[in-house]
């Protein structure tokens, strides 16, 4: 049995509750969690429902309010604005001070802004947390048009939920097609298709320049490289996140650009560890990046650090990649590895539906035609039956003639197994 | 976000504004309203044909055009926009008032006198249809039969429109129009018309709570060979039919595909499923109470079969005033002036969660003993909260399909809305190889391999 410890979890998203419940399922030790941003923890994933009237705030938090004392996790409602390693404290702005056995540094990302002329005018905003929501909620009423600026998630779900308003919005997107860094240019081109269909102004190979003010602080129209204005009222920045981690800035916890971790999460102090979107592992395992915000590695991590911190020291190995994702009406799956290109010794067979709304794509080894990754647009398929195919290097060959396996569409969909099949027997024709 | 629900507006603020169908849809429906209202003071008497077919037609088809616009207005695809800043569709002040106006409907359907009813201009509109299909005059019954098998067709285009990304859903909800106005407007009115018994195929026990009572099973008999033939089928589909295919398909092939009363749940309701408890404490509440009511109805069926056998000798009048107040608690103040009146405050499954026999049982096979299940797709749960929200059941669905669990729940009706709603394709209603193998339980992030190896916990 091992004594009980006393232990402090900074943040209360995805990553931090992971970590609490998990350490309750297998101890009893103390737990507290702190939050600066809400209560109770949420679904920063279902923001945009929020704005969309799909759901309420309430409807987003996974647990009921009762949870949190039946399982004895401790909350608090609190900004961190210091942690004391040597002390073993975090000292709050509310003039308090917690100590702890154990630290868990979870607090997430934040929204990157680029030195842009007028980035802080009023109506000017990104979107991560609960606060950005209300801003957006207050600064989009009753507007007339729009911009997003950044073709990655975060944009295409900004346009998606100004347009639900009936908002017009003029999405810039820097790069050559959306999010073509991590898309294939199929792929990447299907999503543009579908932007303009739901009325986005979709203008790529454009950057923002300058963000103009009215006479009142507040944005009246930016300014595209080509200098271009385009009158507006809000503008969304989109443009990528980074570990929100100032508040550690000269207590000794070793980062760079997000908080150091080793391969059990722990920090270069022994007894202080850090997960999800603020954790940068130093030695990533290959093909993963150092810094993952997802929200299911978040979750990895928090069971991870739990058994780590229980007695049963555990690495962080988040097995085969995968995520998902919704432009608009596009749902997108994807399994192990497709890259925006094909690297050397990696083929690709792509189909695409004749209404251009659904796609599958296997990325294979040139060689042994091991599955290397799959993408799947409009289509659902089945995270096991994919996950294995990579794992056990299944050919592509196997793969296709077993399609069917993988096929997770609601009953009477559409059958794709058969027409994808007969363009992967064309193709090797 | 302090608004919501407190909106006046029908429509949410937000919503696009109307084009020129939508507009002659309501306009059409608006004047053909007007005709029904002045028919009603009394000229309906003197040219019911008119007044049905200006008024009530008009009205229907206004509401079509309308309806079909507006949702293909968007791409096909999940349309949910606005719910929950409607005031109808989320308490507010029209969800009240429509709430309480359904209330007061069916109370007075059910307990106004027939003073009221007989002879009304109201029941008199009807006639036209009721003769013309049916060859006999128009009455309260008719009026209601009427009413809610329309509003299962109408609504019901309604939801092939908003869901027909879906095929799950438009073929679920064409089973569902097609059983009404089959099974349970056209034949049961053709048998009452030839003097038969109004018998409805699609109604059984322990939902037609009082067909296997003595009484009535008597009167079925006194109706010689076709009585005998119901009764045979009624005992076939209860005790044969329903388990086996409860087996194979979960409890949806009644409840969503063929049910009136989840009919009109899933297509008049459909724009209020999301009210629905989803708290712990409501699950607690809903197992007691469907399951009381399962035993009672057992329970009174057979006290009256030995009541009758004893010729009243034991119990007296006793099990007859049971039936009435079965007949007036269950069969009236819940299963319609509640369950249905209440759509727009409490969800459209009030009576199928916490009072329906029928569904108590189905859902007893479907728990220990059916193939179907709600399977999670590996480790995509991004814990939304969509399918828990639109769950016309209160079914956390996201408590399950965070953990990788399959849902395997006795309420679940397989409307199949939390497929059709998550965002990351995680769920999906499925038939397995047998029922043994429904669920798993993994703790652990599906490919979270470090933790999966280290503990034994299966990933």
């Amino acid at each position: 049995m091992v004594s009980q410890k006393n232990i402090v979890i900074i943040g209360n998203g995805i990553a931090g509750i992971t970590a609490a419940r998990h350490i309750r399922k297998r101890s009893d030790h103390r737990i507290t969690v702190i939050s600066a941003e809400t209560d109770h923890f949420f679904s920063r994933t279902a923001l945009m429902y929020i704005y969309m009237g799909h759901m309420t705030y309430e409807h987003t938090k996974p647990y009921e309010d009762g949870f949190w004392e039946k399982n004895r996790i401790d909350l608090k409602r609190a900004y961190v604005s210091k942690v004391e390693p040597n002390a073993n404290e975090v000292f709050l702005d509310t003039g308090e001070k917690l100590s702890y056995d154990e630290l868990i540094i979870a607090t997430g990302s934040a929204s990157n802004r680029f030195g842009w002329p007028g980035q802080d005018l009023k109506g000017v905003q990104g979107l991560y947390s609960l606060q950005d929501l209300e801003a957006m909620e207050a600064n989009t009423e009753g507007i007339g048009r729009a911009v997003v600026v950044g073709g990655g998630l975060i944009g295409i779900e900004m346009s998606e939920m100004l347009r639900s308003r009936n908002i017009p919005v003029t999405f810039l997107v820097r790069e050559n097609s959306f999010w073509d860094t991590v898309l294939p240019p199929e792929e990447s081109e299907m999503i543009n298709r579908h932007i303009r269909s739901h009325h986005v102004d979709l203008r790529l190979k454009t950057e923002l320049k300058e963000i103009l003010p009215d006479g009142d602080g507040r944005v009246r129209a930016v300014l595209t490289g080509d200098n271009e204005e385009i009158p507006c009222e809000f503008v969304g920045l989109a443009v990528g996140v980074h570990p929100n981690i100032p508040f550690l800035k000269d207590a000794g916890i070793e980062t760079d650009k997000g908080i150091l971790v080793d391969g059990q999460l722990r920090t270069n102090v022994p007894n202080i560890y850090a997960l999800g979107d603020c954790a940068q592992l130093r030695e990533p395992r290959p093909e993963r990046r150092s810094i993952e915000a997802v929200w299911y590695t978040g979750k990895m991590m928090g069971e991870t650090v739990a058994a780590t911190i229980c007695g049963q020291p555990t690495d962080y190995d988040p097995g085969i990649w995968y995520n998902a994702a919704k432009f608009f009406d596009i749902e997108y799956q994807t399994y192990g590895n497709v890259s925006a290109a094909l690297k050397p010794g990696e083929d690709s067979f792509y189909w695409e539906s004749e209404d251009g709304l659904r796609s599958v794509r296997f990325v294979f080894e040139s060689g042994s035609r091991a599955v290397l990754g799959v993408n799947a647009f409009g289509i659902r398929l089945r995270h096991r039956v994919c996950h294995d195919w990579i794992k056990q290097r299944t050919t592509v060959d196997a793969a296709v003639s077993e399609l069917r396996r993988a096929d997770f569409n609601p009953e009477f969909s559409t059958g794709f197994t058969k027409q994808v099949q007969s363009a992967f027997k064309q193709m090797k024709a | 976000m302090s608004r919501e629900g407190f909106s006046i507006s029908l429509a949410s603020p937000h919503a696009p504004g109307m084009d020129g169908v939508q507009k002659s849809g309501i306009a059409v429906f608006a004047l053909a309203v007007l005709v029904m209202l002045v028919g009603l003071l009394g000229p309906v008497a003197r040219n019911p044909d008119l007044f049905f077919y200006l008024g009530v037609v008009g009205s229907l088809v206004g509401l079509t055009v309308y309806t079909i616009r507006t949702y293909m207005k968007r791409p096909a695809g999940v349309q949910n926009n606005h719910i929950f800043t409607s005031s109808l569709t989320n308490r507010g002040l029209w969800g009240w008032a429509l709430g309480i106006f359904l209330t007061g409907f069916y109370v007075v359907l059910y307990w106004g006198s027939d003073d009221i009813w007989n002879g009304s201009t109201l029941v008199l509109l009807f006639d036209p249809i009721s003769r013309g299909l049916f060859n006999q005059p128009s009455d309260r019954w008719f009026l209601y039969s009427f009413i809610y098998t329309v509003s299962i067709l109408i609504m019901g285009v309604r939801a092939i429109i908003k869901y027909r990304h879906s095929n799950y859903q438009i073929v679920r909800t064409c089973s569902i129009m097609f059983f009404q106005l089959g099974f349970a407007f056209l034949i049961p009115q053709f048998l009452k018309s030839m003097s038969q018994p109004e018998y409805y195929f699609s109604y059984f026990w322990p939902l037609d709570y009082d067909l296997l009572f003595p009484d009535s099973v008597d009167g079925l008999l006194s109706n010689g060979s076709l009585g005998l033939w119901m009764l045979i089928v009624s005992a076939v589909l209860t005790f044969v039919a329903t388990p086996i295919l409860t087996y194979f398909f979960g409890k949806r092939w009644y409840c969503s595909w063929v049910c009136g009363c989840g009919g009109l749940a899933n297509t008049a309701g459909d724009p209020f499923r999301q009210l629905s408890d989803k708290s712990i404490k409501a699950w607690k509440v809903e197992r007691w109470m469907i399951h009381a009511v399962l035993v009672f109805i057992i329970g009174l069926t057979i006290l009256l079969w030995v009541n009758s056998y004893l010729v009243g000798g034991i119990f007296g009048t006793f099990s007859h005033s049971m039936t009435k107040i079965y007949a007036f608690l269950i069969g009236q103040a819940f299963a319609g002036v509640v369950g249905v009146g209440f759509y727009p405050l409490l969800g459209t499954r009030v009576w199928c969660r916490f009072g329906c026999p029928m569904a108590a049982y189905l859902g007893l096979l479907q728990k220990y003993f059916s193939r179907f299940r709600i399977t999670t797709n590996g480790g995509q749960c991004i814990s939304c909260g969509n399918c828990s929200t639109y769950c016309e059941m209160g079914i956390d669905v996201q408590a399950y399909a965070q953990r990788g669990e399959n849902i395997v729940r006795a309420s679940c009706v397989g409307c199949g809305i939390c497929s059709t709603v998550c965002p990351r394709g995680v769920l999906n209603l499925e038939n397995g190889a047998t029922h043994t193998d429904r669920e798993n339980n993994s703790p652990i992030t599906f490919g979270n391999d470090g933790v999966g190896l280290n503990t034994g916990f299966e990933g």
